[in-house]
């Protein structure tokens, strides 16, 4: 027989730990691990100086494009239509509308999470599209602006924000309609409408809103260009939002619907209270990934006539007195994109450990 | 005694899943006030047994009364019964992603409708008697498997049940957590409120139970107070089966 007494825990040798230690585990472990790490700083050394020579220290900043002496990026072009890129056809003077639009939406994307009280979230939700609505249209004493005006960036995000707010309730109840096994016309409803629209280009259907819709109408009914690819893109964007949620709402084990049903919850006090929280929590990352696809998919709506960021800059380049500057003009989108969609994944970061509960 | 007189009871209820027939003929009649203890092997129809008193599974045949409602597929009768009929589960079943506190407001504050400081109050007391009111805010996941039981407890506890059912209660626990749960069952026993539990916690069915069942094959095999039951088993499926679980 024997008996060990407990023991203390004592600190880790000093040899696993420092900087040399890190970079011989993990750059130069073995000679295939440090091949790779020197091929890595190669390539580095021949791309990266480069590109920073061109865009940033051989760069033109300010004066005409006929005073331009260096080699790098004549950024003149986009400071001269940077407003086009910005709002399109959008007068000029009415400016300070959708940029009070802007302010407002990122002050509410920032401040809806950190309200305690569900009634003011609400109120909020509902409010700030007709906001957003009227001051960019205008109406209720402010001049209209008719949508064949809206374009550039305003646009762009404007299309990508309907899509993801509008097709994301569908989504949720096209999901919900999916899962629901007690109600086979529902369900074969949902599945049908689902399948349907993933297989179809998005290209399709924005066609088939901007030209099939309108014979379905009669002729008297002058139905906007735009709103009709926002149906199409809320439709499309919808049959998506569906399939992760469902991929979410099968990850909830029975157990939860189980103990909600058992406490006396009715179907929809379950749903909202119990199952969706947890199933668009562990969504998250694939709803985020779907809203990036969604914010880059918008440029399509180029093909029936409405102008975003990047129709601008094509628009632009065929302007005679610009002629030559498409590379500048596709870096700049090129960075606006990134921008967008890098920031819309780091926020979805931010909200998933807000809402982590396992530790 | 007329069913009325039953706090539940199953008369000749008949279940099948397809064409698999889990429940044969299940006869339970349980008094006020009473315990009663099932056990058996796997797959024996205990858990589908009680899961049908609170509408967890759907029967085919034969008649529930809970007391003295009929259990009938309507959503208002099922909820009448529900609101009754409190049910602890083998893996808890806490909502994660709420605090321990917010898991028991809400059955009360949505369900029972009742203002959220009476709520939180009633809440706090039965937290306090499964000895756990020090973690109202933590999350469940920060808690013990033990903990995490009593506060599923509290739970129901919160709708102010007449009857408890227990799904294998302590199966998914660590041995040293075990006697934490029953030992909170035990105090409950006391104190008078209805209670069916699908347990093989021997050691509590002779303490706490009225009458132990046990099933096998979807039927009730043998029935009895629980020293004879431990002590004098009638059938032989039933010595089997005391043979198996107490021989080690």
């Amino acid at each position: 027989m024997a008996v060990y007494t407990m023991k203390e825990a004592k600190p880790a040798p000093s040899t696993s730990k420092g900087l040399v230690f890190w970079l011989r585990e993990n750059l130069f472990s073995t000679i295939p691990n440090t091949l790779l790490t020197l091929l890595g700083i190669y390539f580095i050394y021949t791309t990266i100086p480069p590109l920073l020579d061109w865009m940033i220290f051989d760069a033109t900043w300010s004066g005409t494009k006929e005073e331009v002496v260096k080699e790098g990026a004549r950024w003149i072009f986009i400071i001269e239509k940077f407003d086009q890129f910005m709002y399109g056809f959008y007068p000029e003077a009415l400016h300070w509308r959708p940029n009070l639009v802007a302010i407002i939406s990122i002050i509410f994307v920032f401040f809806i999470p950190r309200l305690s009280s569900i009634k003011i979230k609400f109120v909020s939700m509902l409010l700030y599209p007709v906001v957003c609505f009227i001051l960019i249209r205008g109406g209720l004493g402010l001049e209209v602006v008719g949508t064949e005006k809206w374009g550039g960036l305003m646009l762009t995000i404007l299309v990508a924000a309907v899509g993801i707010i509008a097709s994301f309730p569908i989504g949720i109840l096209l999901a919900l309609g999916r899962q629901s096994d007690n109600m086979p016309i529902v369900k074969t409803l949902c599945v049908g409408f689902i399948e349907f629209i993933r297989g179809v280009p998005l290209i399709t259907i924005l066609f088939m809103a901007s030209v099939v819709l309108p014979l379905f109408f009669s002729d008297g009914i002058e139905f906007d260009k735009l709103l009709r690819a926002l149906i199409g893109i809320t439709l499309f964007q919808a049959a998506y939002i569906a399939e992760v949620i469902r991929g979410g709402l099968q990850a909830i084990p029975k157990g939860q619907y189980e103990a909600s049903e058992s406490l006396g919850l009715s179907y929809w006090q379950g749903m909202i209270l119990i199952i969706l929280p947890q199933a668009l929590k562990i969504s998250i990352p694939n709803l985020v990934g779907s809203f990036i696809s969604l914010f880059k998919d918008t440029t399509l709506v180029l093909i029936i006539g409405l102008f975003d960021i990047l129709a601008m800059v094509t628009l632009t380049n065929s302007d005679t007195s610009w002629l030559g500057f498409e590379i500048e003009g596709y870096v700049f989108v090129t960075l606006i994109y990134w921008v967008f969609c890098f920031s819309m994944s780091q926020y979805s970061r931010v909200i998933e450990r807000r809402y982590n509960t396992d530790h | 005694m007329s069913e009325q007189d039953y706090m539940i009871s199953m008369q000749d209820v008949n279940k099948w899943y397809g064409d698999f027939h889990v429940l044969k003929d299940v006869n339970l009649n349980i008094k006020k006030g009473e315990k009663v203890v099932i056990c058996g092997p796997s797959g024996s129809g205990k858990s589908t047994t009680i899961r049908c008193l609170n509408h967890l599974e759907k029967f085919q045949e034969g008649k529930i009364n809970i007391n003295g409602t009929d259990l009938i597929e309507d959503v208002k009768v099922v909820r009448h019964i529900r609101s009754q009929v409190g049910m602890v589960f083998q893996h808890f079943n806490l909502f994660p992603h709420l605090s321990v506190l917010e898991n028991l407001l809400l059955a009360p504050t949505w369900v029972h409708k009742k203002p959220r400081h009476e709520a939180i109050k009633t809440a706090m007391m039965y937290l306090e008697r499964v000895k756990i009111a020090d973690q109202a805010h933590k999350y469940p996941n920060q808690l013990s498997g033990g903990q995490q039981q009593r506060v599923a407890i509290a739970r129901c506890l919160c709708i102010n049940p007449e009857i408890m059912l227990f799904d294998e209660p302590t199966s998914a626990l660590d041995p040293e957590m075990v006697s934490e749960v029953l030992d909170v069952m035990v105090e409950l026993a006391d104190e008078g409120i209805t209670m069916i539990c699908v347990t093989h916690e021997m050691g509590f069915a002779k303490k706490v139970a009225d009458r132990v069942i046990f099933m096998d094959a979807g039927q009730i095999i043998e029935e009895n107070e629980p020293h004879e039951f431990f002590d004098n088993p009638q059938s032989d499926r039933l010595k089997l089966f005391l043979e198996q679980i107490l021989s080690h």
